[in-house]
């Protein structure tokens, strides 16, 4: 008998215990209970999310490629791969690993496909840096992403960084990857046809990991954060990039012979995971053999092999008679690649242990777990936190300060001691560095075992991630839309078109009501935004959990965007580039302070209805950015986010790189005198109005951008020129902001 | 003349690619990857050691590749006069192999380091540089976490004194002091050549800037310099 005490530490309910008798038609052994306990988590299964994923859009103008590990966009005769997923809990316990092999697992996830990994983005958020273990945690991030990505060769070419109190206890550390493959090079990871081989690939098997992400990720972190989660330790996995980087190679190289029925990470679930979902998408059964897991540790039980979650490892189908030839490629590498199944036409999963079977499952049944409709309600604190009284806030005297502080604010400075830290340039791909609205990668296509042919594309891609998870606290439903129109304006300034988006989901307690409204909010809003701009969901990620008793996280639907450029000759970067040029400011400015940097750093408030978003309005300011950058009318385009108008100005001003590391090129300033003078001067200098792009643009161009402007019905307004040395704002014949630049980049630049 | 390339594979090894493909496709010169258990290379008139992590780097950056077979037929190619130009990885390498006198310590700040820098070519009469004026500023990117240049006084004036030092770290305008040596390297080194001419190392990545759309096209000229010196041989 099976007590209760022994399913519920593994995180099964009683009703799922019940489930299983039901399927098995008999008590499960312990390696079935555990192989169910990790594949019915909610860190495997999404029970809890996959009824409102459905809902998320999956066509576009690009056509779609869903895999089942991830998905992607056709490009020509090219398929871009991308992903995000999350890697919170682990880095929350021991932030090194826990980002290195959150890297690691979404790079497998690209590579399985087939497609060779081009870039990474990392998203991040902390509690404040006032506290010692915050710190510690982003530091150790940091570390982790450059100790892994450097050493894999593949280029870190952005993200975002924010910090917020709510992230306290609960770090979030969500990795994007992108790939390119040949579309009809493409592999699943599937196994079907009857006889074929299961090859375990990789690093071997040993305890780490055991439970790790599956069990840990969908537990809220208990009350002594500290001291439990010091035991938790043992369960975080370790990262080994020189292997994941011999696998690139190898696994390409094996996908390119075609012999490769299918193939899939050994992630979260490892072994468990990998062989029911491959049976399972295969309308297969599987059998493997324990004995012949290569083992780092002595001693495991057949268990431990089931669920241990040791990284860089792969399980593959591959075509009867074919074996050798896979073995060898692998062998070159100095890697593992032993047989240690086949496929069968049963539909189960074997597992045998010495010739004894531990554990036969139906395939089916154990990758397709229930799915649960949890209970949702609005939150009590929405009404409450909407209230504000604009005329209440004092307005600053002295609007220089509030712009420096608000420079040095942790979520607006220069992020640059963090990317400088990142190998971003290899693979010699990008042509838009990271710093701007987005990063431009070429599509260059060389390579050993992938080897697509010379010379590289006139086409381009641009990747960015975004997500204001204040905004989604505030109002989780145009939080999420704002998230979506905002990763789509940042690759628009780049002068790329939005096209596919991964989204990563970060929430807490779905288990709470109020927590499961966020959920459902925020895909509701993606969902809706994402069908007016007719822009698909190719993959993604859940996580929940992210919450202890003293907080929970704000709702975090990180997005990440991949869009195309027709000509990467014609990328823009968010920088002025010449004396005397026209300040055009598309949009309109309102008085919208809601949730706004200003309001949190400035009145210590974060209160508000948020900024508001007309689709409409944003649809025909992207159109026109796009329009004139793909035309060569503007030097330079950013988009107004965080800290606002004031705030995106300096930036155009001082974000310029340079190639010497202390003789900065020369920087340009600007006067601004000619904004709308109705507005309250902080609405006006620090309020986040969506759907407002900053270009500056020759005088001779200007007439020809007007009247692209006025065809897509956009709101256009000349509000300054760039030139001298200092960023200079009047309203109404009044300087409101005089600084010179050293001081804005002197505050913007903290190391 | 076409000269041939040869850009030696090591496992961990993550910039053979770009080396091969701004040889091809950016210099339309024949080039191989060579596998590091070759132990015969032949046929080449120039061989790269790429940059990247070889074998993962986990005890001392180059510490295991050294012992890679390959390592014998790069060192016999280097005595018989072959070039050999090591970048970034590739340097580290050179200088645990004995090719090159030296030894990489942590950048100063502890910290890996990638961005864009200002080389002054120290000395173009070589095989690898004899397309750059001297005291040409170079604009070429560097990507590492140990490129703090070391060797003892007296080895350093030997270095001097046989005009071995080829790229330093200076300013956009040339000039050279502390404040613009990224990774504190001694007396602002990035690049050194051996006493015969023949093998280059340096930490900046040449193959990342022989591109205009990169940025700067000033890397390119070094594997032109080959070139033009192997056609004139």
């Amino acid at each position: 008998m099976i007590k209760p005490e022994i399913y519920h530490s593994l995180g099964l309910r009683d009703e799922d215990y019940q489930k299983i008798l039901k399927i098995l038609k008999r008590e499960p052994t312990i390696t079935e209970l555990a192989m169910f306990s990790v594949e019915w988590s909610e860190h495997c299964s999404y029970s809890r999310s996959k009824k409102y994923l459905r809902f998320l859009p999956r066509e576009g103008k690009y056509k779609v490629l869903v895999g089942e590990d991830a998905g992607g966009i056709v490009l020509d005769d090219l398929a871009v791969i991308f992903k995000m997923e999350s890697h919170n809990h682990p880095s929350q316990i021991e932030p090194k690993q826990g980002a290195a092999t959150g890297v690691g697992g979404i790079i497998r996830d690209i590579f399985t496909t087939g497609a060779r990994p081009i870039a990474l983005m990392d998203s991040l958020r902390f509690g404040p840096l006032t506290d010692s273990y915050n710190k510690f945690l982003l530091h150790g991030v940091v570390d982790g992403i450059q100790f892994y990505g450097n050493c894999l060769g593949v280029p870190t070419v952005g993200g975002e960084i924010y910090f917020e109190s709510c992230y306290s206890g609960n770090c979030l550390v969500n990795v994007m990857s992108i790939g390119i493959a040949k579309r009809n090079k493409l592999a699943r990871a599937r196994a079907t046809g009857v006889g074929n081989s299961i090859l375990y690939v990789g690093a071997s098997t040993g305890r780490d990991g055991i439970g790790g992400c599956s069990v840990l990720a969908s537990q809220e972190f208990c009350n002594e954060v500290i001291t439990s989660n010091e035991e938790k330790r043992p369960s975080v996995q370790i990262g080994d990039p020189f292997t994941e980087k011999c696998l690139i190679e190898a696994t390409l190289e094996a996908i390119n012979t075609g012999d490769i029925v299918g193939i899939k990470d050994m992630g979260a679930g490892g072994l468990t995971c990998a062989t029911s979902e491959m049976a399972a998408a295969g309308g297969s059964g599987i059998e493997i053999e324990l004995q012949n897991v290569p083992r780092r540790e002595k001693g495991m039980e057949s268990w431990e092999v089931m669920i241990s979650e040791s990284q860089e490892r792969m399980l593959a189908c591959v075509k009867k008679g074919k074996e050798k030839e896979i073995q060898n490629i692998f062998a070159k590498w100095d890697l593992n690649a032993v047989v240690i199944g086949k496929v069968t036409a049963d539909r189960m999963v074997r597992v045998k242990d010495r010739g004894k079977v531990v554990a036969q499952i139906p395939a089916d049944a154990l990758a397709n777990p229930p799915v649960y409709d949890l209970a949702s309600k609005k939150p009590d604190y929405l009404d409450e936190i909407k209230k504000l009284d604009l005329d209440k806030i004092s307005l600053p005297k002295n609007f220089n300060q509030v712009l420096l502080k608000l420079l040095s604010s942790p979520n607006i400075a220069s992020k640059e001691w963090v990317y400088r830290q990142y190998d971003h340039m290899v693979q010699t791909n990008t042509v838009v560095l990271p710093g701007s609205d987005a990063a431009v990668l070429r599509l260059k296509e060389n390579g050993r075992g992938t080897h697509l042919g010379g010379g590289t594309h006139l086409k381009g891609i641009a990747v960015t991630t975004d997500c204001n998870s204040r905004y989604c606290y505030l109002n989780p439903y145009r939080g999420a839309e704002i998230a979506v129109a905002e990763a789509m304006r940042n690759l628009v300034c780049v002068g790329a078109e939005p096209a596919g988006i991964t989204d990563c989901l970060n929430f807490a307690n779905p288990d709470k009501p109020d927590r499961y409204w966020q959920f459902k909010e925020c895909i509701r809003g993606i969902t809706d935004v994402c069908q007016f701009f007719q822009i698909p969901v190719v993959s993604g990620n859940v996580s929940f959990y992210n919450e202890n008793p003293q907080d929970a996280i704000y709702p975090t639907p990180t997005i990440g965007m991949v869009g195309i450029l027709p000509d990467i000759n014609q990328r823009c970067n968010q920088y002025f580039k010449n004396e005397g040029d026209e300040i055009i400011l598309l949009g309109i400015c309102k008085e919208e302070l809601g949730g706004s940097e200003y309001l949190k750093e400035i009145h210590s408030l974060v209160k508000g209805e948020i900024p508001e978003l007309d689709l409409e309005l944003e649809k025909s300011v992207q159109k026109t950015t796009l329009e004139v950058i793909n035309q060569g009318l503007v030097n330079s385009a950013h988009d107004c986010s965080e800290g606002g108008l004031a705030v995106a100005l300096a930036e155009c001003c001082i974000s310029r790189r340079s190639w010497s590391t202390d003789n900065r090129e020369k920087k340009i300033g600007c006067k601004i005198d000619n904004l709308p003078s109705a507005l309250k001067t902080d609405a006006l200098l620090f309020g986040e109005t969506q759907s407002r792009i900053v270009l500056s643009a020759k005088k001779s161009a200007v007439n020809k951008i007007k009247s692209i402007a006025q065809k897509n019905n956009t709101p256009l307004r000349i509000i300054g020129k760039t030139g001298g040395e200092r960023l200079i704002i009047e309203t109404d014949k009044r300087k409101v902001i005089d600084l010179p630049l050293d001081k804005l980049e002197n505050s913007w630049r903290q190391d | 003349m076409m000269i041939k390339f040869g850009v030696v594979v090591f496992p961990g090894s993550n910039c053979d690619q770009d080396c091969f493909y701004v040889i091809k496709d950016v210099l339309n010169q024949p080039v191989e990857y060579i596998w590091h258990k070759e132990t015969k290379i032949s046929g080449f008139d120039c061989i790269v050691l790429p940059g990247g992590f070889s074998y993962g780097d986990y005890l001392r950056t180059g510490a295991v590749a050294r012992f890679s077979p390959v390592m014998n037929a790069v060192k016999e190619f280097a005595e018989k006069g072959g070039l050999v130009i090591g970048i970034c990885n590739g340097f580290q390498i050179l200088l645990e192999a004995g090719l090159l006198p030296g030894a990489m310590l942590r950048n100063k700040n502890l910290r890996f380091i990638c961005e864009n820098v200002c080389l002054r070519v120290e000395k173009n009469n070589t095989s690898f540089t004899n397309l750059y004026a001297k005291k040409q500023v170079l604009k070429i990117p560097i990507a590492h976490n140990e490129g703090n240049y070391y060797l003892d006084k007296n080895s350093l004036e030997e270095l001097k004194r046989n005009q071995q030092v080829v790229f330093r770290y200076c300013s956009a305008s040339g000039e050279i002091n502390e404040k613009y040596n990224p990774n504190g390297a001694i007396d602002n080194i990035a690049g050194i050549i051996n006493k015969q001419g023949n093998v280059l190392g340096m930490m900046p990545h040449p193959e990342r800037s022989a591109e205009k759309a990169l940025g700067s096209e000033d890397g390119l000229f070094i594997f032109k310099s080959i070139v033009k010196f192997t056609q004139k041989r």
